[in-house]
């Protein structure tokens, strides 16, 4: 990827949660992320979001790669997730303990 | 939901029939972009036209400026809905890039600087509908609107004009470019309101 993503008017990854809320049940900006170009690891927030295009992209902080594309044409939202190579999704916790297990 | 701001929105003349439907009119040229500007010089900008034998017919930047040269005027029209009347250009028409080009091939993907594809069958690039514009409203054309040079198809939706057009690559079959492949209409004829899949 040649460019100055850095000169660019991003945003950042806070910026999709609206459109990624809709369709996902868990918060995946505070899930870590794998770019599947670089290997940097961090949470999905951190990624950087240009403001003005035909889709939502979420690039990488290090490398610029594309980690997520989100289209949404009305009927459907198209999702490509192959810039990720691994999703952490942590479940929702009380204070510092982990939840208990559930009575069944 | 909106993911694509909807502040480019300009007039609205539902009656002015150089309008497709679900267009606006704007004064202004928004622009978007799927990532960073590539800034890229005349010594390393190339064009060239790839065959589906592998033959590679090259243009180098004096190469490309010294043919022929036409001034055309285009309405264009952006997928996300705005619409710009009497947009005047200049370049050099694929029919003059494609003179000394064989192939049997049907479609093409346009690359460009930077990583983006498009793909546009190769008829509606030839027959006077297509450029490789280097110039907007009398002046070069500037990195955020693709500069040095763009791929200009105005009778298809603006995303197939692309920006920073570094080659086109001829293809047997038609194949989904870098919107096309999330959602993207294979087409993009506005006047069909060929928005999405
Ligand atoms: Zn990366």
């Amino acid at each position: 990827m040649t460019g100055d993503l850095d000169r660019y008017d991003y945003l950042d990854g806070n910026a999709a949660a609206g459109p990624l809320s809709e369709i996902f049940a868990i918060d995946v900006l505070s899930a870590r992320g794998r770019c599947a170009a670089c290997g940097r690891t961090d949470a999905m927030a951190t990624a950087r979001l240009l403001p003005h295009s035909h889709g939502l992209l979420l690039r990488c902080p290090g490398c610029s790669a594309i980690l997520l594309r989100l289209v949404d044409t009305g009927h459907s939202v198209c999702l490509d997730l192959h810039g990720l190579s691994f999703l952490e999704l942590r479940r929702q916790q009380n204070g510092s303990q982990p939840n208990p297990p559930q009575p069944t | 939901m909106g993911i694509v701001s909807p502040g480019f929105f300009g007039r609205r003349r539902r009656d002015d029939p150089a309008l497709p439907p679900g267009q606006y009119l704007t004064e202004s040229f928004p622009v978007l972009s799927a990532g960073p500007t590539p800034r890229i010089g005349p010594d390393e900008w190339e064009f060239t036209i790839t065959t589906e034998t592998g033959q590679v017919h090259r243009w180098s930047w004096d190469e490309f400026l010294a043919l022929p040269q036409e001034d055309v005027t285009e309405d264009i029209h952006c997928v996300t809905s705005w619409s710009k009347l009497g947009t005047t250009w200049r370049g050099v028409s694929l029919d003059t890039l494609f003179e000394s080009v064989e192939s049997d091939c049907e479609f093409t993907m346009a690359h460009s600087y930077g990583g983006y594809t498009t793909n546009v069958p190769l008829e509606d690039l030839l027959g006077g509908k297509a450029w490789i514009a280097h110039e907007f409203d009398g002046a070069a054309l500037e990195p955020e609107h693709g500069g040095p040079a763009r791929l200009l198809v105005p009778h298809l939706y603006f995303w197939k004009s692309a920006k920073w057009v570094r080659g086109l690559e001829l293809l047997r079959q038609d194949e989904p470019g870098f919107w096309e492949s999330n959602g993207y209409h294979m087409y993009g004829d506005p006047w069909r309101e060929e928005r999405y899949w």
